[in-house]
C-alpha cells in the first residue's frame, strides 16, 4: 500500500473523532455563533438557553422542596428536611394522622405561617428533581425527567406550558405566603411571567434538553 | 372580626372572631373547650390535633377563615366514637399517660391511624405517630396501647 | 453522698428582701437538711411542722369518698396516685373511693426534709413515704377510736378493712359514718405502721388515678384555667438576657380589638413590655405588632463559639478542688502509652415541657390569689407576695396540674410568677393569666448549662484506671443566690461535679476540680442536673477503658465498682441477667451498649440494642434494672424509667442544643430545638426492679443519665468512633 494511503487510514479515524467531539462539545455549550450558524441551530440555542431559565426556577426552593427523591419533603430556603417527621406516604400525601392537608390548607395561612394551596402533596418520585442526598439533579437530568412522557403524566410541550401557566401549585410559588416569623418566603429567581415566557421559548424550540448526565 | 358557624362534635356553634384566629384558640377560648392543647403553635408537636372532615389536622395553624363547613371533631367528642372509645380505653388500661398534656393530640392521631389502618404494623404506628411530641416520652406505652386498641376494634 | 438540692439560677432579684424571706422559709432549713440533720428551728425562722395534722391531708366525705391531699405537684411522675396509695394502705381505705387533690401552698405541705413546698430532687416518695404512712395510720387509729368509743369497746378489739371498721360481735361501721366522730378524736402521737407483709397497695402495680381525665380532654392544666373576667397577658422579652426597654411604640398593637393595656414591666433582669388582652391570640398578635427599641448597653452578649474557646481553655487548668484523693502526681508517672486525654462538650439544653409556662394571679389590694402549675410553691408564693407588697400568707396559692416540668417549673427567682404578679398589680381586681409562648420558652433561658470537660486518665498495668484527673467547666446553678453558701464548697458548685466527684468506681487517685464561670445566660437544673453530663463522661470513658483492656464492659464495671456500691452492683447484675439473651443474639448491624449510674439514691443499669438507620441511632430495645429500695408503685416506676430513658435521648438529638450568637438564642421553637419523637426513643423498654425492703429512693431523675452513654457506647462498636461532643449532629 502506498505510504499516503496508510497515512489516510491513520488520520481518518482521528478526524472522525475530532469531528464527533466537535459536534458534542458544540451541542453542550450551545453554538457560539458565527456567520455560518443555521437558523435551526439558533432556535436550538435559544431553546436551550430558555431551558436553563426554566431550570433555575424548578430548582429553586419553592418548587424543588416538593420534588424530592426521598420519602420526605423539604422546607425553607436551605431546603432542610421538613420538621415533625412528615413523610411521603404511598401517594405523596403523607400517612394517616400526618397527611399534608392536615396542616396545609387550600390557601396560605399567613397568620400562622403555613403555606397552602389546592391539594397540597409531594410530586411523585417519577418527578424527582434531586438525588437521594438532597442534591439537585443536573440541568440535563431534570430536563429529561420533565420531558419524559412516561413520567410526567403524559404532558407534551404545550401541556407543560399550560401547566406552568395555570396549575395552582405552580402559581403558589409566586404567592408563597409568610413564614411563622412573619417574613415573606423568597420567590423563584424569575417572575411568573418570565418563567412562562421562558417555558414558551423552550417549548417552541421543541423542548430540547442539554446533553450530558 | 367575622362570624362563623362551626360544626363541632356534631353541634353547630357560632363564634365571632378575627378571621386569622387559629381553630385551636377558637376552640379553647371562644368555646371553652380546653381538651385541645397549645404546645408549640407551629404544627411541630401535635398537641392541638383535631379531626377536620375526618382528617387529623393541627388546629394551631388553621385559621378559622379556612374551615368552611367541614366537620370538626375534638378529643371531647372521642367518647361518642367507637374507635375513639377503644383508644381511650386502651390508653387507660395500659396506663399510658404521665403528665398527660400531649395525650389529647396523641389520641386524636391514633384514632385517625386506626380508622385508616385498622391493623397497623409497628412501622405504621411509628410513621403515623411520628409527629406527636411527648416530653415525658410515653412512646413505649403509646405503641402498646395502639396495638391493644386495634385488637378491640373489630 | 451528694444530694442534689433544688437550687436557684443567677438572677439579680431584689436581694435584701429576698434573702430575708428565704432565710425564714428556706435558707436556714436548707442548712440543716443538707447536713442531713433533723430539721431544727433556725434563728429568725419558724421550723417546719413536725406534726402533720391528718385533717390537712385526709377528708372522709359522707358519701364515702376519701379526698387525699398531695403535697407535691403532679407533673407526670404519678405522685397523685402513689402518695395517696401509701396513705390509703395504712388507713385501710377503700382504694376505689380515693380522690387525690393537689395541695395549695401552706406550711403543712412543705417537704419534710427540704423545708419548702416543692417537687424535685426525685424526693416525692423518698421524703414523704413515712410521712404519708403515718398520716394514714393516724387516721385509721382515729377512726378506730371513734368506733371503739361508739361501741364501748377497746380499740384492740377492732380491725379495719376497705373503709370499714369491724368490732367484736359482728359490729361494723363505714368510715363515712365515723368521719365526724373520728375528727374529734385526739391525734395519736405515735402509731404502729404496717409490716410490709400487710401492704395491700404499696408494692403493687396500681394504675394511675388521673388517666381517664387526661384521655378525654377534661383534665385542666394551669394553661386551661378560666375565671370570670380573666384577661390574658404575654410579655415581650429582650432579645438578649438583661436587655432593657429604651422605648416602644404600641400604636399598632393597641389598634387590635380586645387589647386592654400595654406597658413596660421590670423583669428579674432588665425589662420587657407586657400586653394584656381579652384572649391569647389577640395578645400574641398585639405583641407581634410592637415596635421596641432595646437598650443593650452594658449587657454581656453571650456567644456559643466564644464560650467554647473560653471554657476549653479553662478546662486545661485545674479549678476549685472537689475531690483530691490519693496522689494526683501519680498520673504523670504513668507511661504515655497508658494515658488517655479526653475532652467533652455539652451544650445548653432547654427543658421544653409540653405545657408552656404560665401563671394566673388576681390582686385585690390586701390579698391575692394565684393559680400556678408550680414545682416550687413556697418560693413562688413568696415572690408573688413580695411583688404585691403582701405577706406570703395573704396569697392564696393553688397548685394546678402541670404538663411536665423537668425542673423548669422550680425556679428560685420565680421569674414567671413575678411577671404575672406585676401585671396583676397593674390590673388590680382582674385575674390575669400570663402565658409564655413556646418561642418565649425556647429563648427564655434557664437552661441546663453548657459544659466542657477535660479528663486525663492513667491506666494501671491491670487495665483499671489508676489515676483520674478531671476538670469540669460550667456555670454554677446557685452562685449569687442564698443557696451559694450551702452548695458551693471550695469555689465549686457541687451540682457541677455530682456524678464524678461521688463516683462509685474505685479509682485510687482521683482529682476532680471545676470552674464555674459567670455567663449572661440564666441556668437551671434539668432533670438529673449534673448527672446529665457527668454520667455521660464517666460511662463512656469506663467503656473505652474496658475496650482497651479487652474486658467485657459489664465485667469491667463489676470489677471496678467499690465494694460498698451495693445498689449499683445489684442493678448491674439484674440488668446483665435480664438482657443476656438478646445481647448475645444481636442481628447484624446491631450492637449492645452498657451503662450504669447512681444518683438521688437510686442505682440504675442499662443495656441498649442499637443500629444505625437513616444516619441516626435507632434504639430497638432497652433493658433497665434499678434499685430504688422499696418499690412503692412498680407501675409508676416502670413508666418513669421508660419515659426517663426517652427523655434522656434529648441529649442525643441532632437539633438538641441551644446556641447563642451575639447574645441571641438561635433557636426559636421545636423546628430548631427538637426533642425526641417516637422514632427517636427506644421502641421497647423492659424494666426490672431489684427486690428490696430498704427505704424508697427516687425514680424521677435516675433513668435520665444512663441512656445517652449506653447508646453512644453501642455506636462506638458500630462505627469505631468515640463520641465526646453532644448533641450527636452526625454519627
Amino acid at each position: 500500500m502506498p505510504a499516503n494511503y496508510r497515512l489516510l487510514l491513520l488520520v481518518f479515524p482521528l478526524m472522525l473523532i475530532v469531528f464527533v467531539t466537535g459536534i458534542g462539545l458544540s451541542t453542550r455549550a450551545g453554538i457560539v455563533g458565527g456567520d455560518n450558524v443555521s437558523a435551526a441551530d439558533a432556535k436550538l440555542a435559544d431553546g436551550l438557553a430558555a431551558w436553563e431559565q426554566v431550570y433555575s426556577v424548578l430548582t429553586s426552593p419553592r418548587c424543588i422542596n416538593c420534588h424530592t427523591a426521598t420519602d420526605y419533603p423539604q422546607q425553607g430556603d436551605d431546603r432542610h428536611r421538613h420538621f415533625a417527621n412528615v413523610i411521603r406516604g404511598p401517594e405523596g400525601k403523607g400517612v394517616p394522622a400526618l397527611n399534608c392537608v392536615g396542616c396545609h390548607q387550600t390557601a396560605n395561612a399567613d397568620s400562622t405561617g403555613v403555606p397552602g394551596g389546592p391539594d397540597w402533596h409531594l410530586a411523585p418520585l417519577s418527578m424527582r428533581w434531586q438525588d437521594s442526598n438532597d442534591r439537585p439533579l443536573s440541568s440535563s437530568a431534570v430536563c429529561r425527567t420533565v420531558t419524559d412522557r412516561s413520567r410526567n403524566e403524559n404532558m407534551d410541550g404545550p401541556a407543560l406550558l399550560k401547566h406552568h401557566e395555570e396549575a395552582a401549585l405552580v402559581l403558589w410559588a409566586w404567592n408563597p405566603g409568610r413564614r411563622p416569623d412573619g417574613t415573606m418566603r423568597t420567590l423563584p429567581p424569575l417572575t411568573h411571567a418570565a418563567f412562562v415566557a421562558a417555558t414558551r421559548a423552550w417549548v417552541d424550540a421543541g423542548t430540547p434538553c442539554p446533553r450530558g448526565r | 372580626m367575622a362570624t362563623y358557624q362551626l360544626n363541632v362534635n356534631g353541634q353547630t356553634k357560632q363564634v365571632n372572631v378575627d378571621p386569622s384566629t387559629p381553630l385551636l384558640w377558637v376552640l379553647r377560648e371562644e368555646l371553652k373547650m380546653t381538651g385541645t392543647k397549645y404546645g408549640c403553635g407551629i404544627s411541630a408537636c401535635g398537641a392541638c390535633t383535631v379531626h377536620l372532615a375526618g382528617i387529623a389536622t393541627r388546629s394551631c395553624v388553621v385559621p378559622v377563615s379556612l374551615i368552611g363547613d367541614r366537620k370538626i371533631t375534638t378529643i371531647e367528642g372521642m367518647g361518642q366514637d367507637p374507635v375513639g372509645r377503644a383508644v381511650q380505653n386502651a390508653w387507660v388500661e395500659k396506663d399510658v399517660v404521665q403528665c398527660g398534656y400531649c395525650q389529647s393530640g396523641q389520641i386524636m392521631s391514633a384514632v385517625a391511624l386506626l380508622k385508616a389502618t385498622p391493623k397497623p404494623t409497628d412501622r405504621n404506628i411509628e410513621e403515623s405517630m411520628g409527629g406527636n411530641l411527648c416530653r415525658c416520652a410515653t412512646y413505649v406505652r403509646i405503641r402498646e396501647a395502639i396495638k391493644s386498641a386495634a385488637e378491640q376494634v373489630t | 453522698m451528694l444530694r442534689s438540692l433544688e437550687t436557684c439560677s443567677e438572677g439579680s432579684v431584689n436581694r435584701r428582701s429576698f434573702l430575708r424571706a428565704s432565710a425564714v422559709a428556706a435558707g436556714g432549713l436548707m442548712v440543716s437538711l443538707y447536713l442531713d440533720l433533723p430539721a431544727v428551728a433556725q434563728e429568725g425562722g419558724p421550723p417546719p411542722p413536725k406534726v402533720y395534722p391528718p385533717d390537712a391531708f385526709v377528708h372522709v366525705r359522707p358519701d364515702g369518698k376519701i379526698l387525699i391531699t398531695v403535697n407535691r405537684l403532679e407533673f407526670g411522675q404519678g405522685v397523685q396516685t402513689s402518695l395517696p396509695m401509701i396513705l390509703a394502705d395504712e388507713m385501710d381505705a377503700d382504694w376505689s373511693q380515693v380522690v387525690p387533690e393537689l395541695a395549695p401552698a401552706a406550711d403543712v405541705y412543705k417537704d419534710p426534709l427540704f423545708g419548702i413546698q416543692m417537687v424535685g430532687g426525685s424526693g416525692s416518695i423518698a421524703h414523704s413515704f413515712t410521712q404519708y404512712r403515718e398520716l394514714g395510720a393516724k387516721t385509721r387509729a382515729m377512726l378506730i377510736a371513734a368506733a371503739a368509743d361508739r361501741w364501748h369497746v377497746s380499740p384492740d378489739q377492732c380491725r379495719t378493712e376497705n373503709s370499714v371498721v369491724y368490732g367484736p360481735t359482728g359490729k361494723s361501721a363505714r368510715y363515712a359514718e365515723l368521719a365526724n366522730h373520728a375528727a374529734r378524736q385526739p391525734v395519736p402521737e405515735r402509731v404502729r405502721l404496717k409490716n410490709p407483709s400487710e401492704f395491700r397497695l404499696i408494692g403493687k402495680k396500681v394504675p394511675r388515678l388521673d388517666s381517664r381525665p387526661k384521655c378525654d380532654g377534661s383534665q385542666k392544666f394551669g394553661l386551661d384555667l378560666d375565671l370570670p373576667g380573666l384577661k390574658v397577658a404575654v410579655v415581650a422579652h429582650p432579645p438578649v438576657f438583661g436587655g432593657r426597654v429604651r422605648m416602644f411604640d404600641d400604636k399598632e398593637a393597641r389598634n387590635l380589638a380586645g387589647v386592654k393595656d400595654v406597658f413596660e414591666i421590670p423583669l428579674v433582669k432588665g425589662s420587657g413590655v407586657a400586653v394584656v388582652a381579652d384572649k391569647f391570640w389577640t395578645a400574641k398578635q398585639a405583641r407581634d405588632r410592637l415596635k421596641i427599641d432595646w437598650d443593650l448597653s452594658g449587657v454581656e452578649l453571650a456567644d456559643t463559639s466564644q464560650l467554647w474557646i473560653k471554657f476549653k481553655q479553662l478546662a486545661r487548668t485545674p479549678g476549685g478542688v472537689a475531690v483530691a484523693r490519693g496522689d494526683d502526681n501519680s498520673l504523670d508517672r504513668i507511661p504515655a502509652a497508658r494515658r488517655i486525654i479526653a475532652e467533652y462538650e455539652f451544650p445548653y439544653l432547654a427543658h421544653t415541657p409540653m405545657e408552656p409556662l404560665n401563671a394566673t394571679v388576681r390582686f385585690e389590694g390586701n390579698k391575692a390569689e394565684a393559680w400556678v402549675p408550680s414545682q416550687f410553691q413556697t418560693m413562688d408564693q413568696m415572690a408573688i407576695a413580695e411583688v404585691l407588697g403582701l405577706k406570703p400568707e395573704q396569697v392564696t396559692f393553688h397548685t394546678e396540674y402541670a404538663g411536665g416540668g423537668f425542673g423548669r417549673r422550680a425556679v428560685i427567682d420565680s421569674h414567671v410568677q413575678r411577671e404575672a404578679a406585676m401585671i396583676a398589680r397593674r390590673l388590680r381586681g382582674t385575674p390575669v393569666k400570663l402565658v409564655w409562648t413556646r418561642e418565649d420558652d425556647v429563648r427564655g433561658g434557664y437552661y441546663r448549662p453548657m459544659h466542657a470537660h477535660r479528663v486525663e486518665i492513667g491506666i494501671g498495668a491491670d487495665g483499671m484506671p489508676a489515676a483520674w484527673r478531671h476538670v469540669i467547666v460550667g456555670q454554677s446553678l446557685v452562685a449569687g443566690t442564698p443557696f451559694a453558701a450551702m452548695l458551693i464548697k471550695n469555689g465549686v458548685d457541687e451540682t457541677t461535679v455530682e456524678g464524678v466527684a461521688d463516683t462509685n468506681y474505685n479509682i485510687p487517685n482521683l482529682h476532680v476540680s471545676a470552674h464555674n464561670p459567670t455567663v449572661n445566660v440564666p441556668v437551671l437544673w434539668w432533670r438529673s442536673v449534673g448527672n446529665t453530663h457527668n454520667a455521660f463522661v464517666m460511662e463512656t470513658l469506663i467503656d473505652e477503658l474496658a475496650a482497651r483492656a479487652r474486658v467485657d464492659p459489664i465485667a469491667y464495671r463489676r470489677k471496678l465498682l467499690k465494694p460498698e456500691a451495693k445498689k449499683l452492683r445489684a442493678a448491674l447484675d439484674l440488668m446483665a441477667e435480664k438482657s443476656a439473651a438478646w445481647r448475645n443474639n444481636l442481628p447484624r448491624g446491631h450492637a449492645a451498649g452498657i451503662s450504669c449510674h447512681e444518683c438521688f439514691g437510686t442505682a440504675v443499669a442499662c443495656a441498649v440494642d442499637v443500629s444505625i438507620e437513616n444516619k441516626r441511632p435507632k434504639i430497638h430495645r432497652a433493658t433497665v434494672a434499678l434499685d430504688c429500695g422499696l418499690a412503692v408503685n412498680p407501675l409508676t416506676i416502670e413508666s418513669q424509667f421508660q419515659g426517663g430513658l426517652g427523655f434522656g435521648v434529648t441529649q442525643l438529638m441532632a437539633q438538641g442544643a441551644i446556641t447563642l450568637k451575639d447574645g441571641r438564642v438561635e433557636q426559636r421553637n421545636f423546628d430548631g430545638y427538637t426533642p425526641p419523637y417516637i422514632v427517636d426513643a427506644p421502641v421497647t423498654v423492659d424494666v426490672h426492679i431489684v427486690p428490696s425492703t430498704e427505704a424508697p429512693t427516687g425514680c424521677g431523675e435516675p433513668p435520665v443519665p444512663v441512656i445517652s452513654p449506653a447508646v453512644v457506647n453501642a455506636l462506638a462498636k458500630l462505627t469505631g468512633k468515640r463520641y465526646r461532643s453532644l448533641p450527636l449532629t452526625s454519627i
